[in-house]
C-alpha cells in the first residue's frame, strides 16, 4: 500500500507541479478530479516548542515579496472540528482512539477546503506540521500503526518536509522560556511520570523516537534546530527556492 | 489498540443492521427487555449518540460542512467515542451490549456516498467484532413506505442530497436507499451478517432472534437467575409462548 519509492524530494529540485501522490489509498479520488496541482505543498515537522512556528513567520513574507501567494495552515484550526476538538480535550473524557480520530477529521477537513483548492489554484502551501505528527502522537498513545497510516494514506506526499530536529534536553530550555510545560504538550493523558516536567521528558522522548524513525522512512530533509533561529531560516530558505515554480 | 476480531472479552456484543424502516430498532427493544427480563446486565447503544462529538457533527450538517470523507471521519469518531466508553468497558465486565447500527452502517452509505471500500473499512479497525450482527433484510418498496408515509421532510445528508443524485429529496433518498441495500447485500458474506426476514410478523421476528442468542448466553453471568419478580416477566412469557406454558406458575 505505501510507496515508498515515490517520496524522493531531494533528487528531483524542479518539478512542474506537486504531484498526485499518494502514501496509501486515494480516498478523496483526487486522480479522478485532478490531472495537475500547480501550487507547492511544503511541510513543516518538529515536535513541540521546537520553532516551526517563528520560522513560518518569517518564511511568510519573504516568499510574498517574492511574488508567491502563500497559504498557511494548522493543526486544530479546521472549521468544521477546530471548535469542537478544543472542547472535547477540555473534558476528561476523551479517549486515545477518539482523540486520534478528531485529529483526523480536522486533518481532512484542511486538506479538502484548504490545502487542495490553494494547490489547484496554483499557491505556495505553507503547512504547520502535516500527517507526521499526527501519526506520531497517535503511535505514542497507543495506535495501531498499520491503522493510523491507513487512515492517513490519503494525504498527497508533498514536495517537501522540513524536519526541525531537537534533542529533549535542548527542547526542555525552549519550552520553559516560551510559558513552561503544556498538559498535553506532556502527554499528561498518558500517566507517564509523576509530574509535568516527568511526563514531558517521557512524552517527548517517545515522540522524537517517532519522528526519527519517519525521518528516514518518509524522507524529511532534517534541520539541526539547535542552530539560531537566522541560520536556521536561511537553510530553509536555500532548500526552498529550488522547489518554487520558476525557482 | 486492538484491531477488529482480535478483542477477547466475556461480555457479548449483539448489533443490529439495516435499512431506516426495516424494524431493526423494534427488534433490539424487544430483546433488550427479554435480556434484562431474564437478569442479565445489558447495555445498550445507538448509532451517532457520543456527547462528545455530537455538537461537531450536527453544526457540520447544519451548516453543510461535510464532505463524504469528513462525514465519514466524524462518524468513525462519533463510534470511536461510544466504543471507549459504551463498547469496550461493559463488554471488559462481561455484560451484554446492544448496538442499534455498528459499523456496517458506516461502511454502507460511506461507500454509498463513493468513499473507497478498502479505506472506510480501514477506518474502523479500532472496532470490537460483534458476536452476532443481525440484518434485517426489508425490500425496498416496503421500507421507503414505512418511511416516506406520513413524513414531511427529509434531511439534507438523510436523503443523500450531497451526492447530486436527483433534485428531489424523496427520489434522492430512494436511489440512496438503494445503494445502501447494495452495499449491506454485499456484506453479508464478507462480515458473515445474520440475514433476518422482515417482512414476517414481529414476534415471529423476534422469536428467532432470541433462538439465535440463546446458545451464546450459556456461560455470561446474571445478577439474577430468575424473572419472577421483574416487572418484565410477563412480556417475557408473552414473547417466549412454549418456556411460558411450562412455567404455568406464572399465570394470572
Amino acid at each position: 500500500m505505501k510507496d515508498v519509492q515515490g517520496i524522493d524530494t531531494s533528487g528531483e529540485k524542479r518539478r512542474l507541479m506537486t504531484r498526485l501522490e499518494f502514501y496509501g489509498i486515494d480516498a478523496i479520488h483526487l486522480k479522478e478530479r485532478d490531472e495537475i496541482l500547480p501550487g507547492r505543498l511544503i511541510v513543516i515537522e518538529g515536535t513541540d516548542g521546537v520553532g516551526r512556528s517563528t520560522q513560518l513567520h518569517l518564511l511568510r513574507p519573504w516568499l510574498e515579496s517574492s511574488g508567491y501567494a502563500v497559504v498557511d495552515t494548522e493543526m486544530t484550526r479546521s472549521e468544521l472540528v477546530g471548535a469542537g476538538l478544543k472542547q472535547a480535550k477540555e473534558g476528561h473524557t476523551l479517549g486515545p482512539i477518539t482523540l486520534n480520530l478528531f485529529y483526523a477529521t480536522d486533518f481532512v477537513d484542511r486538506f479538502e477546503s484548504q490545502i487542495l483548492p490553494a494547490l489547484r489554484a496554483g499557491f505556495i502551501v505553507l503547512t504547520d506540521r502535516y500527517i507526521y505528527s499526527l501519526m506520531a502522537r497517535a503511535i505514542v498513545r497507543g495506535a495501531d500503526a498499520g491503522w493510523i497510516r491507513s487512515i492517513y494514506g490519503l494525504a498527497l506526499i508533498p514536495d517537501a518536509i522540513f524536519y526541525l530536529r531537537i534533542g529533549v534536553d535542548d527542547l526542555i530550555p525552549r519550552v520553559l522560556q516560551r510559558g513552561g510545560f503544556d498538559h498535553w504538550e506532556s502527554g499528561m493523558d498518558m500517566k507517564l511520570g509523576g509530574d509535568l516536567f516527568d511526563s514531558f521528558v517521557n512524552y517527548q522522548t517517545r515522540l522524537l523516537e517517532q519522528f526519527d524513525a519517519m525521518a528516514i522512512e518518509y524522507g524529511f530533509e532534517v534541520i539541526d534546530a539547535v542552530q539560531p533561529v537566522e541560520r536556521i531560516v536561511e537553510q530553509l530558505k536555500e532548500r526552498m527556492f529550488p522547489l518554487l515554480p520558476q525557482g | 489498540m486492538e484491531t477488529y476480531g482480535r478483542h477477547e472479552y466475556p461480555g457479548r456484543l449483539f448489533i443490529v443492521e439495516g435499512v431506516d424502516g426495516s424494524g431493526k430498532s423494534t427488534q433490539i427493544a424487544l430483546l433488550r427487555q427479554w435480556l434484562i427480563s431474564e437478569g442479565y446486565t445489558v447495555f445498550f447503544s445507538e448509532w451517532n449518540s457520543s456527547p462528545l462529538v455530537k455538537k461537531t457533527t450536527s453544526r457540520g450538517k447544519k451548516k453543510q460542512l461535510l464532505t463524504p470523507t469528513t462525514f465519514s471521519l466524524i462518524h468513525a469518531t462519533d463510534f470511536a467515542d461510544r466504543t471507549e466508553h459504551d463498547i469496550i468497558p461493559p463488554l471488559k465486565a462481561g455484560a451484554i451490549v446492544l448496538a442499534d447500527r455498528y459499523i456496517y452502517t458506516a461502511f454502507a452509505r460511506d461507500v454509498a456516498r463513493n468513499v473507497d471500500r478498502q479505506w472506510v473499512r480501514e477506518l474502523y479497525q479500532y472496532a470490537v467484532k460483534p458476536t452476532v450482527a443481525f440484518y434485517y433484510r426489508v425490500p425496498l418498496e416496503v421500507s421507503l413506505s414505512r418511511i416516506l408515509t406520513g413524513r414531511t421532510e427529509l434531511k439534507y445528508y438523510e436523503a443523500g442530497m450531497d451526492l447530486g443524485l436527483s433534485n428531489d429529496p424523496a427520489e434522492s433518498f430512494k436511489l440512496f436507499q438503494q445503494r445502501i441495500v447494495n452495499e449491506y447485500e454485499a456484506m453479508v458474506d464478507e462480515f458473515d451478517l445474520t440475514v433476518m426476514d422482515a417482512t414476517l410478523p414481529i414476534p415471529e421476528q423476534q422469536r428467532r432472534m432470541r433462538k439465535l442468542i440463546r446458545p451464546y448466553l450459556q456461560s455470561v453471568r446474571r445478577i439474577r437467575t430468575s424473572a419472577q419478580d421483574s416487572a418484565w416477566a410477563g412480556l417475557a412469557r408473552e414473547m417466549r409462548p412454549s418456556h411460558a406454558d411450562l412455567q404455568g406458575r406464572h399465570g394470572g
